[in-house]
């Protein structure tokens, strides 16, 4: 009796990791840590060295992923808000990325192409940067919340001018900040041997985290996402809040702009951030939200940041064709939505069952 | 299997983890009867339905279809829908943009041409062979609810079930929508169909039914021939014990009234945009009062307005003698008011959330963005009410989706009490619940009252509204047409005031 | 996934749709102030690529702009699209608005016979620049291109010459299959397979610097040894030294690894004066003034000798870049 009762609540806590919904990054991350180890261990090998500054800096594929996977991170929690709320995505983060740049290296800049010192304090240019990027954000969200525009409809507005409108800020020059304190957002701070944009994207964390903690904001983004009419009814403002999602998605396109210019501490309006709506947007699904709105978990979605980060470095390191990344990334998505459908997981626990029965019968007979 | 019988049902047991649903229940239909399954909330009901119609697989037991001596073994819809059982549920499962002559053969089409003009003229007969009014080329969406229900029947009709099962077909019906289905359901049990039929309304259940199988916690509690089983004994099996007298609920409803200080809530010339007349309302401490009118009539907009959830195009509130505005529901809510909306899928629960974070859901947004309660806090209230109310659920954690109707309500309602105002507004909270739910609200109803709350019920079940209020507003066509109280209060009276006045 | 594909393509006509209209729009005012006074300025529409894809193709239509001008004695319309039916589609209206030259630089090379007869019947005469294109020569009066082939050979050439201990190449391509990969990857490719040169990696970044940050990254941290990084433009030479500088791997003249890039971006050939980066090659822009001379030619009567022009292009060497060259070459 005692053995069965063990196995049965072995078996509820099986079925309640297997039903959260952090299971389906973790596992993916298992997933892609387990082929690393098997085919080549080194993968994981980290390696203090110098920097052409002469500063400590860490190197390895972990730092890499921990590096370029940040902003994609970062993106993920404004996008996993403007989901839930919403039940639709924003296409335009990739563009509105490029204006973001753009404003910072405008105002950096001034309106030279090269200056040798800059014209504004870093700070200033970013605030600039994370103001306009609200701006852009609230004129998605006033598409999609007042208008009631499809969010993918609604953005694509965006998505199709946002380069141009980079492009035109800054003339169709391409400036160039001479700055070194500039390269610190992409790259490292003296001293510190860590790629900052991890660090940048903890304190996102942390502040998104305290915003959940001290507000209701997850309560009434979900409450709105999944039954607009009853959160109204009880003194909800769903149109705000949905609009509000898509301006802190805006912060979230602010802060990875920094990083994604400070990088090269220069920018190329076309493909600056090429792509990362389709990576932020599977960092959500991957995360197991529900693509169509309701309950999130910010923490999924920023694991599935890193995976899908993971699985670009550990692609570059089987040295697959990068033109043929989109394709294994497709794969990917495909398996995990395939894994993640509940008709799937449901079959899934019915065999596991089975199989425990079966065993147990055994046993008893035996 | 017994003599005429098109279905039985053997043993069947059915369990969720941590809840035996079904256990070793029989159930027996024979051809040509309309036999009521009945049950509180959470009685089995749905469950057997559900493992009949292969929506959910049974742990054990045997089902037996007339013309097979072998048990079937349902794995699916369209398994039961070939062994001849066909259901219409509550929502209308049709596709709403195609024509009712779509809908009647869509999904079962033999050959991959079909000839349209064919198909109509066939569903035309069909419509008329059970005397459906509508036109087969009509869109569904276009038809009233009761005839979309209709077209469901003659869906099911048409595949010659054997068994239809009809699970609440008449909670959004009026009273002549519900007269037809009943002509139609009496021609089908003259062409020896086995009719199922699920509903709360006792009334009914005594017009239409020929037997009676009552459910109570997942076991059987017997079958009945509906002359040998009188109402009261039925509710009293339904809740396994001995019903207090339903008038024993009307206490002095009217003793409680403050009449000395200003109204709680006093309205003039209210008007939203959803085509009522505007209308004169107020409420006093302690009072329990009534909108009431058929459906339609605008008794749900009116409260409405109250509340702030249409758009207010006028009028003028105040609220213990101030002058307030009320323009959106946080208003309302900030000045004390509470609304239990009609519908309570649509404008009530939030499905996915747990049954805590609807129970809190109200207050929280009173109480404002920045001063979230603590997971401890939100516990503390969850768990009060849920004892308070005595919701049946596995725990506070719980999806409220997950609840059956009844406790949907009461978690509902304890969202409401929970921002503990002066002023509740209950749009028909016993409709679609089970008999037990129904008397338990009531009673709280005048619980409230008398601790001094003021309390607008609105219901479909005319007595439910003279046992408990002590003031009647009744509505026609978007206007308040009258107000009854004291001696007035009766069925007759109110009748005759819905009608037109005369006596 | 399908609905996004197919919201992409709804966005990929939106934006046909938009520019078009603003085409459109720019043209009756053109053609307006050409109806009054014809004042013997020649008529030229002009087709290019979109001038945000690329410094190049900034500094290439700033190139035109500043050429074509009324002083000058032109009267020019201007026209951008990435999309060669698109770019059909200028060209026909050019035809119809009676330009006297239609200058080209095609999005792709094949589909553009039809148009060209056209505008042959239409006496509309037709040079190509920066692009060349499947269709019979007769069909237009010049083309004026780069050569890509010899811009990458010069590069290996150069390469070759600076006699490195070992060659250990990380190759960073461009968009595959556009000319200038094609191109500039070919004779490299065959100075790898003649003379024993090691290719350590050779990925496509597509022209973007981001992804060549992350294929200098990847390599670094397998531990694979490397001296040479040739990156096909400039912007992925950038990003492969934003790497190199993360991991401390000096570069340059003189240093553990040789720089190369393409396009001689101004930035970039400061780089090389600055001798962070070893060689850039030059893709000439600069294709106004070629056309300006071959239109006057047509003008005055004369023929063209030589259908095919090819531009003069250059490498520029770390050690030996002049400020002069910077400020000549730079784009």
């Amino acid at each position: 009796m005692s053995t069965k009762a063990q196995k049965s609540s072995a078996l509820d806590i099986l079925k309640k990791i297997l039903s959260n919904q952090i299971f389906i990054p973790i596992s993916a991350l298992l997933i892609l840590t387990i082929v690393n180890l098997i085919v080549d261990p080194s993968f994981f090998e980290i390696s203090l060295g110098y920097s052409s500054d002469g500063n400590p800096v860490l190197s390895g594929y972990l730092m890499t992923i921990i590096d370029y996977g940040s902003e994609l991170a970062i993106l993920a929690i404004g996008m996993t808000l403007v989901t839930a709320a919403s039940g639709g995505q924003d296409i335009s983060v990739g563009a509105a990325i490029a204006i973001a740049g753009s404003v910072i290296l405008r105002v950096l800049c001034g309106t030279e192409t090269s200056p040798e010192t800059i014209q504004a304090p870093i700070i200033v240019a970013f605030l600039v940067s994370v103001l306009v990027a609200m701006a852009f954000g609230a004129f998605n969200g006033v598409l999609v919340a007042y208008f009631r525009i499809q969010p993918m409809v609604a953005t694509l507005i965006l998505f199709t001018a946002g380069r141009s409108i980079a492009a035109w800020i800054n003339n169709n020059q391409l400036p160039i900040v001479n700055d070194e304190t500039f390269t610190y957002f992409g790259g490292f701070i003296p001293g510190i041997p860590i790629p900052t944009p991890f660090f940048i994207a903890i304190a996102c964390i942390i502040v998104t985290a305290l915003v959940l903690k001290f507000t209701n904001l997850g309560l009434y983004v979900q409450s709105v996402g999944i039954n607009e009419q009853s959160s109204r009814l009880n003194g909800l403002n769903p149109k705000f809040i949905k609009f509000i999602t898509f301006v802190i998605l805006g912060i979230c396109v602010a802060v990875a702009g920094l990083i994604k210019v400070s990088r090269l501490s220069t920018i190329n309006y076309s493909v600056i951030a090429k792509d990362i709506e389709m990576d932020a947007i599977l960092a959500v699904a991957l995360g197991g939200n529900v693509l169509s709105g309701g309950k999130f978990s910010i923490t999924s979605s920023i694991l599935g940041a890193y995976v899908i980060q993971f699985l670009t470095t550990t692609l570059y390191k089987f040295e697959v064709q990068s033109a043929a990344l989109s394709a294994y990334k497709a794969i990917v998505v495909i398996i995990l939505v395939v894994i993640s459908a509940p008709v799937v997981r449901e079959k899934a626990s019915a065999i596991w069952k089975k199989l425990v029965n079966k065993k147990a019968a055994a046993k008893q007979a035996g | 299997m017994r003599e005429n019988a098109v279905l039985e049902m053997r043993n069947i047991c059915k369990s969720f983890p941590g809840v035996k649903a079904l256990q070793n229940v029989d159930f027996t239909l024979c051809e040509g009867e309309v036999h009521a399954l009945m049950g509180e909330n959470g009685a089995g009901k749905s469950t057997l339905i559900k493992v009949l119609t292969g929506v959910y697989t049974k742990d054990s037991g045997q089902v037996y279809i007339k013309g097979s001596d072998k048990a079937v073994n349902i794995k699916s819809p369209q398994d039961a829908q070939k062994s001849g059982i066909s259901t219409v549920y509550q929502e209308i499962t049709l596709c709403p943009n195609l024509t009712v002559a779509e809908n009647i053969y869509i999904g079962r089409e033999k050959g991959m041409l079909l000839n349209w003009k064919k198909r109509n003229a066939e569903a035309e007969k069909v419509l008329s062979s059970l005397g459906i009014n509508v036109k087969p080329t009509q869109q569904l969406a276009s038809c009233s609810i009761a005839v979309q229900q209709m077209v469901a029947i003659a869906r099911a009709v048409d595949m010659e079930c054997k068994v239809l099962i009809l699970d609440e077909p008449t909670s959004s019906l009026d009273e002549s929508e519900v007269a037809k289905l009943f002509t139609l359901m009496r021609q089908l049990k003259a062409r020896g169909v086995g009719i199922i039929f699920v509903t709360h309304f006792l009334d009914q259940v005594y017009e239409i039914c020929d037997k009676i199988t009552v459910l109570r916690d997942g076991t059987l509690v017997g079958e009945y021939e509906i002359s040998e089983l009188p109402r009261v004994q039925l509710v009293s099996k339904m809740l396994g014990k001995e019903l207090d007298d339903m008038s024993d609920i009307k206490g002095d409803s009217t003793a409680s009234i403050d009449m000395e200080s200003a109204p709680v809530f006093e309205g003039e010339g209210l008007v939203s945009d959803q085509g009522i007349k505007p209308f004169d309302f107020h409420i006093r401490k302690g009072e329990v009062n009534g909108f009431t009118g058929l459906l339609g009539s605008g008794r749900s907009e009116c409260v409405r307005t109250i509340f702030g959830a249409d758009r207010i195009l006028g009028g003028k509130v105040k609220m213990n003698g101030k002058s307030v505005k009320i323009t959106k529901p946080i208003d309302a809510m900030k000045n004390g008011i509470a609304y239990l909306s009609e519908d309570r899928k649509r404008d009530g629960i939030v499905g996915d959330l747990s049954v805590r974070e609807n129970i809190i859901l109200a207050l929280q947004v009173k109480k404002g963005f920045f001063k979230p309660f603590t997971k401890a806090q939100a516990n503390k209230f969850a768990e009060e009410y849920i004892k308070l109310l005595d919701i049946k659920t596995a725990s506070a954690n719980t999806p409220i989706k997950s609840l059956s109707g009844g406790n949907q309500q009461k978690v509902l309602i304890a969202r409401w009490l929970l921002t503990h105002p002066e002023y509740l507004i209950l749009d028909e909270p016993t409709r679609g619940i089970d008999v037990g739910t129904k008397i338990d609200i009531q009673k709280l109803v005048l619980k409230l009252a008398s601790e001094g709350m003021s309390v607008t019920f609105i219901s479909s079940e005319t007595d439910e509204m003279l046992r408990t209020c002590s003031r009647l507003v009744v509505m026609r066509d978007g206007k308040v047409v009258g107000e009854l109280s004291g001696e007035d209060l009766t069925q007759n009276k109110i009748m005759s005031t819905i009608a037109g006045g005369e006596e | 996934m399908f609905k996004l594909k197919k919201l992409v393509s709804v966005i990929a006509t939106a934006a046909i749709c938009l520019s078009m209209a603003s085409c459109g729009e720019s043209k009756p005012a053109a053609g307006g102030t050409e109806a009054k006074d014809d004042g013997g300025l020649i008529k030229v529409g002009i087709i290019n690529n979109d001038p945000n894809e690329s410094g190049y193709r900034t500094a290439n239509d700033k190139d035109m702009k500043y050429t074509f001008t009324k002083e000058n004695g032109f009267d020019a319309s201007f026209a951008y699209s990435l999309k060669n039916d698109e770019q059909i589609g200028f060209a026909q209206k050019f035809i119809q608005d009676e330009v006297d030259y239609l200058l080209l630089s095609a999005a792709d090379t094949a589909g553009w016979d039809s148009v060209l007869k056209d505008a042959q019947d239409a006496g509309v005469k037709v040079i190509l620049f920066d692009r060349t294109i499947d269709a019979d020569p007769s069909l237009y009066e010049a083309s004026i291109v780069s050569d890509m082939d010899k811009e990458g050979q010069t590069a290996v050439d150069w390469l070759k010459g600076q006699n490195l201990p070992k060659y250990e190449i990380i190759h960073i391509q461009g968009v595959m299959g556009s000319a200038a990969q094609k191109g500039r990857s070919g004779a490299l490719d065959t100075a790898v397979s003649e003379l024993g040169w090691t290719m350590v990696t050779q990925q496509t970044a597509e022209w973007n610097a981001e992804k060549a940050q992350q294929i200098v990254q990847s390599v670094i941290d397998s531990g694979k040894s490397f001296n040479v990084i040739y990156a096909e433009n400039d912007d992925m030479a950038k990003g492969a030294v934003a790497a190199l500088d993360k991991a401390n791997i000096s570069h340059g003249v003189g240093k553990d690894v040789v720089v190369m890039g393409f396009d001689c971006n101004k930035w970039a050939l400061e780089e090389l004066l600055a001798q962070n980066w070893n060689y850039d090659g030059q893709c000439n822009p600069f294709q106004a003034s070629y056309i300006k001379e071959i239109i006057d030619t047509l003008e005055n009567g004369g023929t063209i000798a030589e259908k095919i022009v090819i531009m003069d292009e250059k490498g520029f060497d770390a050690t030996t870049i002049t400020q002069a060259d910077v400020d000549n070459y730079g784009i």
